[in-house]
C-alpha cells in the first residue's frame, strides 16, 4: 500500500472545485513534486493532503501507519509572520509541539533535536536572532528545520523556493534532495518544472488531470 | 503627599486593592502579544463594548456580583465573534460592529430607563472609564479579579508552547496535528476573561489600551517571543503601580492616568527600538 493516495479526488472551496477527480500514489521514499500555473490548484491539493480542509468528494489515504503527527510541514509564508518577533529556536522548537502530546513543556530530547535541526540547516549563528530580521533564504531554512521537528517520514513543502534567487535556490534543493536520500518522503509544490526535473523521480502535473 | 500614601496603605483594603491591580496589568499584558499579532485586537473592541451593556444589565438588576452576568455573556461573545471572524472576514467585522454598537446603544438606554442610582451619567462614565477610584469595587470584586488574574496567568504558563506556536502559524499547528480549534477557544476565553478584569480596573473603553500598549511596547524592543511577553508584563506592572500611585497622590481617575502611563512607556520604547536599529 502507498504511503498518501488520492482515489478521485475532488477539491475546492464552498462546493467549487478548483480540481477534479484526482489520482495518484505516493510511495515511501519518493520524491514527489507538484507542478502547474499560478492559481491551479496546488496549494490547495496540498492543504487537503495536511488535512486542513476537507475534500469535496473522494478522499486522502494515509497508508503504511502513517500518522498526522508525523508529517513536517513548510507552508508559503503568511502576513502574520513577517514582523513576528520570535527567535530562530524559538520558531524550530515549535516544531516540536505535535510530540508535547499531553505534556506542556518541552523536554531535554526535544530541545536537542531543535538544536541538532538547526545545525543541520547550517543556521547554528543565527539561533538567537530574531526571525523577521533574516533573509529570505534564512527564513526557509528556519521553516525547514522546524518542519523536520515535526517529521521523521514526510514533509510537505509549498514552493519553498519562491522568491529566493537563483544561488540560494541551488542550495536548498541540495538540502531537500538530501533529506530526501536520508530517507523522508518528499512532496514538494513548485512551478519551475526545469530545475525540479534534476530532483524529483515523480512530477505530478495537476493540468494535465483535468 | 507621602502622608497621604501611607495613610491610604495602612488600610489592609487598599493594599488588596492595589495588588489586585498589578495582577490584572500583568495578565491582561500576557495575551496582547497574541491579539496584536493575529490581528484579534478588534475582537478585544467589540468585547469591550459587550462587557460594558452586560455591566449596565448587571447594574440595572442590583446584583450585588456584577461578574456573575458579565463574566459569561462576555465569554460567549467571544465565541461567537470568532467563529464568525475565522468563517469569513467581512462579515465577521459587520457581525462584531452590529453587536458591539448594539450592547453600547442598549446598555445606555437601560442605564437610564432604569437608573439603579441617582447618578446615572456618573455611573455611566465609571462604566466606560473605570471607577474613579479602584476603592469603589466591592470586596466580592477584588476576591474574583484576584482569582480570575490568577487562573489566567496560570493558564497562559502552562499552554505557553501552543500559544506560541498558534500564534505564529496556525496552518502548520494544524498541519501537524495540534488542536487548534481548542486552542482558538481557550485563547478566546482567557481574552473575554481579561477583558472583564480591564474592564474592571480602567473601564471598557480605556481596556484595548491596557491589553495592547504594554504588547507594541515590548515589540518595538524585543526579538524573541519570551523576552517580549516577559518585557510586556512587567512595563504593564509598572505602568499599573505608577499609575495607581499618581492617582491616589493626585486624585487623578485610575483607569486614564495608567492607560497614560502605558502610553508614555510605548513613546520611549518606540524611541529606544528606532535608535537601536
Ligand atoms: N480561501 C479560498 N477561498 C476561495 N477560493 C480560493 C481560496 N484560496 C484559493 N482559492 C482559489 O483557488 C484556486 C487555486 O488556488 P491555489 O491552490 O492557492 O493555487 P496555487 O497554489 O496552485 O497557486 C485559485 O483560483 C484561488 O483563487
Ligand atoms: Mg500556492
Amino acid at each position: 500500500m502507498a504511503l498518501i493516495s488520492a482515489n478521485n479526488l475532488t477539491i475546492g472551496y464552498d462546493g467549487h472545485p478548483v480540481l477534479s477527480n484526482l489520482n495518484f500514489e505516493i510511495n515511501a521514499g519518493d520524491y514527489f513534486c507538484i507542478v502547474g500555473e499560478n492559481g491551479s490548484g496546488k496549494t490547495t491539493l496540498m492543504k487537503t493532503i495536511l488535512g486542513l480542509q476537507q475534500p469535496i468528494s473522494g478522499a486522502i489515504e494515509f497508508g503504511e501507519g502513517l500518522a498526522k503527527n508525523q508529517i513536517g510541514y513548510l507552508p508559503q509564508q503568511t502576513d502574520v509572520q513577517r514582523d513576528f518577533p520570535a527567535s530562530v529556536y524559538e520558531i524550530v522548537l515549535s516544531g516540536c509541539q505535535n510530540a508535547l502530546g499531553k505534556k506542556f513543556f518541552y523536554s531535554k530530547e526535544q530541545k536537542a533535536l531543535a538544536l541538532s535541526n538547526i545545525k543541520k540547516m547550517g543556521i547554528e549563528h543565527l539561533k538567537d536572532r530574531c526571525y523577521r530580521e533574516l533573509s529570505g533564504g534564512q527564513q526557509q531554512r528556519v521553516l525547514l528545520a522546524r518542519a523536520l521537528c515535526a517529521t521523521q517520514r514526510a514533509l510537505l513543502l509549498d514552493e519553498p523556493v519562491a522568491g529566493l534567487d537563483p544561488n540560494v535556490t541551488a542550495e536548498m534543493y541540495e538540502l531537500i534532495k538530501q533529506l530526501n536520500d536520508d530517507g523522508l518522503t518528499i512532496i514538494m509544490i513548485s512551478h519551475d518544472i526545469q530545475n525540479v526535473q534534476g530532483y524529483a523521480n515523480r512530477i505530478y502535473d495537476v493540468a494535465e488531470e483535468v | 503627599m507621602i502622608d497621604k500614601l501611607i495613610l491610604y496603605l495602612s488600610f489592609p483594603y487598599v493594599r488588596y486593592a492595589i495588588i489586585v491591580a498589578v495582577l490584572i496589568a500583568l495578565c491582561s499584558s500576557l495575551l496582547g502579544v497574541t491579539l496584536v499579532l493575529k490581528r484579534y485586537s478588534y475582537i478585544g473592541d467589540g468585547l469591550s463594548h459587550v462587557a460594558f451593556g452586560a455591566l449596565a444589565i448587571a447594574t440595572v438588576l442590583n446584583y450585588t456580583n456584577r461578574m456573575v452576568i458579565v463574566l459569561p455573556l462576555t465569554i460567549i461573545s467571544a465565541i461567537l465573534l470568532l467563529r464568525k471572524g475565522q468563517n469569513t472576514k467581512v462579515k465577521g467585522d459587520a457581525a462584531i460592529a452590529m453587536i458591539s454598537v448594539g450592547a453600547l446603544a442598549f446598555g445606555y438606554l437601560i442605564m437610564n430607563l432604569f437608573p439603579s442610582s441617582a447618578n446615572v451619567s456618573g455611573d455611566v462614565c465609571s462604566t466606560l472609564f473605570g471607577s474613579t477610584s479602584l476603592l469603589t469595587l466591592s470586596a466580592n470584586e477584588v476576591f474574583i479579579s484576584g482569582v480570575l488574574a490568577i487562573v489566567v496567568v496560570g493558564i497562559f504558563i502552562l499552554f505557553y508552547n501552543k500559544i506560541f506556536a498558534i500564534t505564529f502559524d496556525e496552518n502548520f499547528a494544524n498541519a501537524v496535528g495540534t488542536n487548534v480549534g481548542f486552542y482558538n477557544l481557550l485563547i478566546a476565553t482567557v481574552i473575554a476573561i481579561i477583558i472583564v478584569l480591564a474592564m474592571n480596573l480602567v473601564g471598557s473603553l480605556l481596556m484595548s489600551a491596557l491589553v495592547i500598549f504594554p504588547a507594541l511596547s515590548a515589540m518595538s524592543i524585543f526579538k524573541s517571543f519570551k523576552r517580549v511577553i516577559i518585557f510586556a508584563a512587567i512595563s504593564s506592572v509598572i505602568g499599573a503601580l505608577t499609575g495607581l500611585l499618581v492617582s491616589i497622590l493626585v486624585g487623578t481617575p485610575v483607569g486614564s492616568t495608567i492607560v497614560a502611563v502605558d502610553v508614555v512607556m510605548f513613546f520611549v520604547c518606540y524611541v529606544i527600538g528606532k535608535v537601536k536599529g
